[in-house]
């Protein structure tokens, strides 16, 4: 997709479809946000946790298509960032009294934002095949670390807390129930992909762009590739590590196999499903694929390994479908 | 732009092509045809799609539109390594030679295929050492460590490895000391005298206009004029216009 | 400096020199891993991560074929084999369509196959660690370790193993093929070479070296569904830091971070030696990241 300048003959057509096309996403957005938030009102208690969690995964997807979608980089790390959102909001939660929700998301940003710079300074040197590789020995050594210091981490067993009081302050405080914990987890969700879909449309959004299309010219246009990439990563990082946090404070432990890097090829396989580059399509593929294995679990049994098939489809997706389930609608969403 | 009047049925015909390199409109219908042991050239000023022209028949490039045949049967579309078995050689401009193997190595590549004997490998290695002593002498060496001119004999002797009906010239000359050049035209008279036809694609008019005998000529991607070699010299106002800087 | 020398000194020579065999023989392994690794990627630009499943398939096949007929050698040369095929016909049906796409397609794809394989085995073999036993029982007194010949032999198998293929790819036909195909491969298409099947080949030959080194490691260790994962890891470091597509690189590396691995252990726990091999990593990454052993960055 090139940022191609608007000529003038099309101009007057483009006013008014800019007026109806704007239009039609916001309503399609609150027609959404309606469903996602009476949702929790009609289903049941297993279905609630469910579209919860496919959320918090859609965030992390989201978060990782900001690097594979916009900027290019195929990033296999995001079990890091995850991961140390998950153990920072642990970290908080276990050591303050009352756990204190804010605190939480306040560590587990921090962890994040460490990982993310520590793999943002070696990674963005290197081109895409090794970047790929080496998001996923540093997703690693992550792991690694974490599976072996069990004073602090927890080793094998990771952690297990207590969930914290939906505390605002001086307004709410109550303990969260499926409902509410939904609630919480579709603003944080809807709000994260508001930013980052006002990141990706902003002057910074174009440049990762058009590192995506073409790297060297980009480069020799002027721009400082490699620091809109570490502030790519960053930003990427941090909204994965909150994700962490929000899978934390739903699930209540905090386990060393988020960090192994299968938690980012899951990822990779929401982004590519769901239609790289759209920000929503991630979350749409999270949403697939959980609910392909879900049913593939209920109808042929647990036993049944659901991840062949969904294996196949998914490499059938990269050969015939590249653009994922909304690719065909990147454009349009991106405008 | 009628073809050539050729009462022999030409080994070659490119047929109303029309090639893409992303969304650049290269090709606009080129058409021409090169009879068998024919030596033709073609002229243009640099980008006008000649190369390209010859990508399209090796089947480098696949074009959008239009048909290249081989011996009357329809060739577009094959991958290039059968288009090579069936006796296209191509001569790439910058040479592109394996840099990292030797000689006999490059060599090889053409000379290592089913049909090839020992003797008949022998005498394939006989003839082009013959041509280009120079390469006898490096055979062990390196590709990379020949200069210009001896990367540029190595490039044609290893597609003469192929036993080729027609050989794709990319600019052979360019780079190339005077000297050289002359023995690049050397080779055309040679393998021409072996029955094989060339398409020549070059800068250098007086040599091209000398070696073939016919020339299509060029611009912005499609063929503008073709005639007799000995119908036009560089002074006919047709260079000029085409060709004149 | 004197502390440095005492500190040395009070590591026993035997222990040092037992670490040494160690390092050099889980290294050998690691470099016929890393050679097919490395010579996929070299020649075909393609990060295969579905390595590491190649390797476990060739394990378990090992064992099947074992348990049929008894014999270890015939078990391992049918697992490479039949890998060899299996390699074939995955890069037919699933990277063949994806030649000339941007190379993300291919590392996602092998993400796939990895996953499928890697169920598959699950699902096949359970959670059960299988044993093939080894060829060769006996041992040798290696000052006060009983020490298994079979250690000593899978190093030599391996190094035969690259050594041989070394020889093929520098003389033969298909040695000359796939090397100029590395180098220019519309050149060798322009010259009838047939790339396509060159780059089939390859495949096949990289995943009957990564099945081979299931099978001739899992005496050692036994064969489970995730023995690829730890291998794999390991391989792609010793890739990086070998270069890329270098082959004599891969297996000088993958010998250094074993040896560096296995005198960690004296110190540290094995699990977190691990971490060795990750600093050689981002050391290499920060000084020379065209790979530990490359003369100069081209």
């Amino acid at each position: 997709m090139t940022i191609a300048p608007i000529d003038k003959p099309s101009a007057m057509s483009l006013g008014r479809s800019r007026l109806s096309h704007t239009t039609v996403f916001w309503l399609v957005f609150c027609v959404v946000l309606v469903v996602l938030i009476a949702a929790p009102l009609v289903l049941t208690e297993f279905w609630r946790r469910f579209l919860t969690e496919v959320l918090i995964w859609g965030l992390l997807a989201m978060s990782s298509d900001l690097l594979i979608g916009y900027t290019g980089m195929i990033s296999f790390g995001h079990s890091a960032f995850f991961g140390l959102g998950m153990y920072g909001a642990a970290g908080a939660l276990i050591t303050t009294h009352p756990p204190n929700l804010w605190l939480a998301i306040l560590y587990g940003l921090a962890g994040a934002a460490g990982a993310a710079l520590f793999v943002a300074f070696f990674s963005t040197r290197l081109r895409d095949i090794y970047f790929a590789i080496t998001t996923l020995i540093f997703s690693q050594i992550f792991y690694v670390i974490i599976f072996t210091w069990t004073p602090v981490t927890g080793g094998e067993n990771g952690l297990i807390f207590t969930r914290p009081h939906l505390s605002i302050p001086f307004l709410y405080d109550a303990r969260f129930t499926s409902t509410t914990m939904h609630w919480f987890v579709l603003a944080v969700v809807t709000a994260s992909y508001l930013m980052l879909r006002r990141i990706t449309q902003s002057p910074f959004g174009m440049v990762l762009q058009s590192i995506r299309e073409n790297e060297p010219r980009t480069r020799a246009i002027g721009y400082p590739v490699e620091r809109y990439k570490i502030v790519a990563v960053m930003l990427s990082g941090l909204f994965a590590g909150l994700a962490g946090v929000l899978y934390a404070i739903q699930n209540q432990f905090a386990a060393p196999d988020f960090v192994y890097f299968i938690t980012s090829g899951d990822t990779v396989i929401y982004n590519v499903m769901g239609g790289i580059g759209t920000l929503v399509g991630p979350i749409l593929g999270a949403g697939f694929f959980h609910l392909l294995r879900e049913l593939l679990a209920r109808f042929l049994g647990d036993q049944f390994p659901y991840l062949i098939p969904l294996g196949v489809i998914f490499i059938v997706m990269i050969i015939f479908l590249p653009q994922g389930l909304l690719g065909f609608a990147r454009r349009w969403l991106n405008r | 732009m009628s073809a050539a009047a050729a009462t022999i049925a030409p080994l070659v015909t490119v047929d109303a092509v029309h090639t893409y390199y992303g969304k650049s409109h290269i090709l606009h219908g080129v058409s021409i045809d090169i009879g068998p042991g024919e030596v033709v050239g073609l002229l243009g000023r640099n980008g006008v799609g000649k190369s390209t022209t010859l990508k399209t028949i090796m089947g480098l490039v696949q074009p959008s539109e239009g048909t290249v045949r081989l011996n009357g049967e329809a060739i577009t579309g094959l991958p290039p390594h059968k288009l090579a078995r069936r006796g296209i050689g191509y001569v790439p401009e910058d040479r592109r030679i394996f840099r990292f193997l030797t000689v006999m190595e490059n060599l090889r590549t053409g000379l290592d295929r089913s049909g090839v004997d020992d003797a008949k490998r022998q005498m394939l290695l006989d003839k082009v050492f013959q041509f280009f002593p120079v390469l006898a002498e490096r055979r062990t060496q390196p590709g990379g460590t020949l200069s210009g001119g001896e990367q540029q004999m190595l490039a044609i002797a290893r597609a003469m490895m192929l036993e080729p009906k027609i050989v794709l010239l990319d600019e052979p000359t360019e780079g190339l000391m005077p000297r050289m050049v002359s023995q690049i035209r050397n080779i055309i008279e040679v393998l021409h005298k072996e029955g094989v036809a060339i398409l020549l694609v070059e800068q250098n008019v007086p040599l091209t206009l000398e070696a073939s005998q016919r020339v299509y000529i060029m611009e912005k991607g499609s063929v503008r004029h073709q005639c007799a070699a000995s119908e036009i010299d560089i002074h006919h106002p047709i260079v000029k216009q085409y060709l004149g800087v | 400096m004197g502390t440095i020398v005492q500190f040395f000194q009070a590591i026993p020579i035997d222990l040092l020199i037992i670490q040494t065999v160690n390092g050099i023989v889980t290294g050998m392994i690691l470099a016929l891993v890393a050679s097919g690794l490395t010579l996929i990627f070299g020649i075909m630009d393609v990060v295969n991560f579905a390595h590491g499943e190649l390797f476990m398939l060739g394990a378990y096949l090992g064992f099947v074929v074992f348990a049929a007929t008894g014999s270890f050698w015939v078990a391992l040369i049918a697992a490479a084999l039949i890998v060899a095929l299996l390699g074939a016909a995955l890069q037919i049906v699933t990277l063949r369509p994806l030649i000339g796409r941007d190379p993300l397609n291919t590392i996602l794809a092998t993400f796939g196959i990895s996953l499928v394989l890697q169920n598959y085995a699950l699902w096949q073999f359970g959670p059960v660690v299988r044993k093939i036993p080894a060829p060769i029982e006996a041992q040798f007194t290696l000052f006060y370790l009983q020490y298994p010949w079979y250690r000593l032999l899978i190093a030599l198998i391996s190094a035969a193993i690259i050594g041989g293929f070394w020889l093929f790819l520098k003389h033969g036909k298909f040695g000359v093929w796939i090397r100029a195909t590395a180098q220019d491969r519309v050149m060798a298409q322009a010259m009838g070479i047939p790339v396509p099947w060159v780059y089939t080949g390859v495949f096949a030959i990289g995943a009957a070296m990564a099945a081979a080194s299931g099978v001739l490691f899992a005496p050692m260790a036994g064969v489970s569904h995730t023995m690829g994962l730890d291998w794999v890891l390991k391989a792609f470091i010793v890739v990086v830091v070998g270069g890329m597509g270098n082959l004599v690189g891969s297996v000088a590396a993958a010998i250094f971070i074993s040896l560096l691995e296995a005198y960690a252990t004296i110190f540290v726990d094995p699990s977190q030696a691990v971490i060795v091999s990750f600093v050689v990593l981002i050391l290499t990454l920060l000084f020379r990241p065209t790979g530990l052993f490359v003369p100069t960055p081209k």
